[in-house]
């Protein structure tokens, strides 16, 4: 079953919350929606789900336009980012309760439940409510529901982020297990870049409404095609700064550096550079440039330190293993090298990016 | 124990009476609010029990605390004799005619007040409302005329359905709250599960909203049981209602003081028993829905 959507925009009492949306959602594949709070991936997902219509545009699904058919006639699944479940059934009777909709014998609904249970580890509670399940229970549970009928198309929005960050974790790969057996068709929302990493798949960056850029989830997160996509799948977000070209030389502030290989040539003048966190080091070394500035902030988080420090007129923010403790206004010296740079033009389009990154996180 | 645990202990000891006193008393105070003011809402309901158990003559002559020579031939004379006892089976059919209405028509309305924006929804929300704001005498004529011309006059169904008028708003208003205490989520979820509409609404949203249906009909029952001038304007003899035939007991003799406050007792039982099967309900109606 391929979806199509085509030319979907949705707006709202005068508001765009959708723009202009164009995607193919092939059989059997991973989609994760990628974007900060409001950037439309729920309604991106609620239109796929027909529980609302586009206000332009059409969803089909193998040519077959999805306007005029019923959400309880289609086949698929919804997972909410609150713990939804039929609160007067017990366990058994939620997992149950869209197997028995479709028909089946007893038998084979009672096999399946316990199946689907199982898989989620929630198969000790099955004659409990779900009011007297716990957060993570109760969303295992929701997640088995959507499971239980083996839908076509199933829709995740943000189904971890009322959970713990342990549970997270755990239940992160767990459905990535259970992706991986079924041929189904997942669109999962998230909004945080680690997440989409690690589900894999295919990432479409949602800005405000509009799909920012698709691809693999390390293509886009090596070459994302603009500032915007770099800020949304960076945590904590790329450094940006205003950069000026002349040939070979590229004057950031008041620092001179080289020119990055792979950018000469393709801009002149005023621009805009990027950098990760993780590529200014606190050690001098073969290529590297020092950005001196003095300390605005140093963040410890266990086992590395963000420094915030400002040079050459911008801020920057430097993650760096180890705790490192830095007093307030204390001199902070960066190492970077000029290939690590991500060049834009001034709109914000990616010119070049740097030509490997070994880890895509570290 | 060092020299500084007794210095600590020391003052304590000496204000701990002082202290345990004015903890007894704002312990006493509330109580003893709470008992008077309970004793005077209790008064008047024991002293017509006390009444219904004596006789017209020492009702009138005696004045003790305990019923004097008690005795049982009030209730025997209203469970024996049909114009009483086929008062109370007419209340009670009306009332339950108009719960069953009401709570079917509030149900889907309030549903659709909670669930959907349609044009003019908060205007249609309010105008329910304004039937509330006229006073029931206004209602008298056209009603008395209406079922006259339709044969409906001296039913139950006359009573029930001019009680609907006044019920359905607040039936609808409460529900409303209660339904929109549910997420939006559930409904659409069950939709992607399968369901259709009346079976979503029947088998995972009521049992939801169980405690407001529990709100909603008892405020039914208490409407139209306790509710007189409809009552006795559109029935006459067949349908008469209890409350009808106790302000009708005035005869030659005068007022059978005995038997009014049995007939009362008896009118006060079936609240006393709505009260007690939708207690539960109640307590988390108010605190839940927005009664």
């Amino acid at each position: 079953m391929t979806l199509r959507i085509e030319a979907v925009s949705r707006r709202v009492e005068g508001e765009a919350w959708l723009s202009d949306i164009d995607l193919t959602l092939e059989p059997g594949r991973l989609y994760v929606l990628l974007g900060r709070t409001g950037a439309g991936k729920t309604s991106l997902m609620r239109v796929l789900a027909g529980l609302d219509r586009p206000t332009r545009g059409r969803v089909t699904e193998d040519g077959r336009d999805l306007a005029g058919v019923p959400v309880n006639r289609r086949n698929l699944a919804f997972v909410y980012q609150q713990f939804v479940n039929y609160p007067a059934f017990s366990v058994y009777d939620n997992i149950a309760a869209p197997l028995r909709r479709r028909g089946g014998t007893r038998a084979g609904i009672d096999a399946r439940v316990r199946e689907v249970a199982r898989a989620v580890r929630i198969d000790a509670f099955l004659d409990r409510r779900p009011g007297a399940l716990s957060g993570g229970q109760q969303q295992r549970l929701a997640i088995a529901r959507a499971l239980a009928k083996g839908a076509s198309l199933m829709l995740f929005d943000e189904p971890l982020v009322n959970l713990d960050y342990k549970l997270r974790e755990e239940l992160r790969s767990e459905l990535r297990a259970l992706f991986h057996e079924g041929g189904q068709t997942v669109v999962y929302a998230t909004t945080e870049p680690d997440e989409a990493l690690q589900m894999g798949g295919e990432t479409i960056v949602m800005h405000e409404g509009r799909v920012l850029q698709t691809g693999s989830a390390h293509h886009v997160y090596r070459h994302p095609a603009s500032v915007r996509v770099a800020d949304i799948f960076s945590e904590p977000p790329m450094n940006v700064a205003e950069a000026r070209i002349a040939g070979a030389r590229m004057t950031l502030g008041g620092v001179e550096l080289a020119t990055p290989a792979r950018a000469r040539g393709r801009i002149e003048g005023p621009c805009r550079v990027g950098l990760m966190p993780h590529r200014i080091e606190r050690a001098p070394g073969e290529g590297r440039v020092a950005l001196r500035g003095p300390v605005l902030l140093a963040e410890v988080d266990g086992s590395s330190t963000f420094t915030h420090f400002e040079a050459g007129g911008s801020a920057w923010i430097a993650r760096s293993e180890g705790v490192h403790l830095m007093p307030l206004g204390a001199a902070f010296e960066g190492f970077v090298n000029p290939e690590d740079f991500y060049v834009f033009d001034t709109a914000g389009d990616l010119v070049a990016a740097p030509a490997a990154l070994e880890s895509a996180y570290g | 124990m060092t020299i500084a645990d007794a210095a600590l202990a020391a003052p304590t000891e000496g204000r701990a009476r002082p202290a345990s006193r004015s903890r007894a008393l704002g312990r006493l105070v509330p109580a003893l609010g709470l008992g008077l003011f309970l004793t005077f809402q209790m008064l008047p309901i024991y002293w017509i029990t006390r009444m219904s158990f004596m006789t017209p003559r020492t009702i009138m002559s005696r004045s003790d605390f305990l019923p004097v020579a008690p005795t049982l031939d009030n209730y025997r004379v209203i469970l024996g004799d049909p114009t009483w006892y086929m008062s109370y089976v007419n209340s009670l059919t009306y009332v339950l005619i108009n719960m069953a209405i009401s709570l079917a028509v509030s149900l889907p309305a309030a549903y659709a007040f909670s669930r959907y924006r349609f044009l003019g929804d908060k205007h249609v929300f309010f105008w329910l409302f304004t039937n509330r704001m006229a006073p029931a005498a206004v209602f008298l004529l056209p009603f008395f005329q209406l079922y006259s011309a339709v044969g409906l006059f001296d039913t139950p169904w006359a009573v029930a359905l001019a009680h609907t008028l006044f019920v359905v708003p607040l039936a609808v208003w409460i529900l409303e709250g209660f339904m929109s205490g549910v997420p939006r989520e559930i409904d659409e979820t069950a939709y992607i599960d399968g369901y259709s509409m009346p079976r979503f609404f029947l088998t995972v949203f009521l049992p939801l909203i169980r405690s407001g249906i529990g709100v909603t009909a008892f405020f039914c029952f208490m409407f139209s049981w306790i509710e007189l001038l409809l009552a006795r304007t559109l029935t006459s003899v067949d349908a008469r209602p209890i409350v009808v035939t106790m302000t009708r007991t005035a005869s030659a003799s005068g007022l059978d003081w005995g038997l009014l406050a049995a007939a009362g007792v008896l009118t006060i039982l079936p609240g006393v028993a709505v009260i007690w099967f939708v207690r539960n309900y109640i307590a988390k109606g108010f605190a839940l829905g927005r009664v």
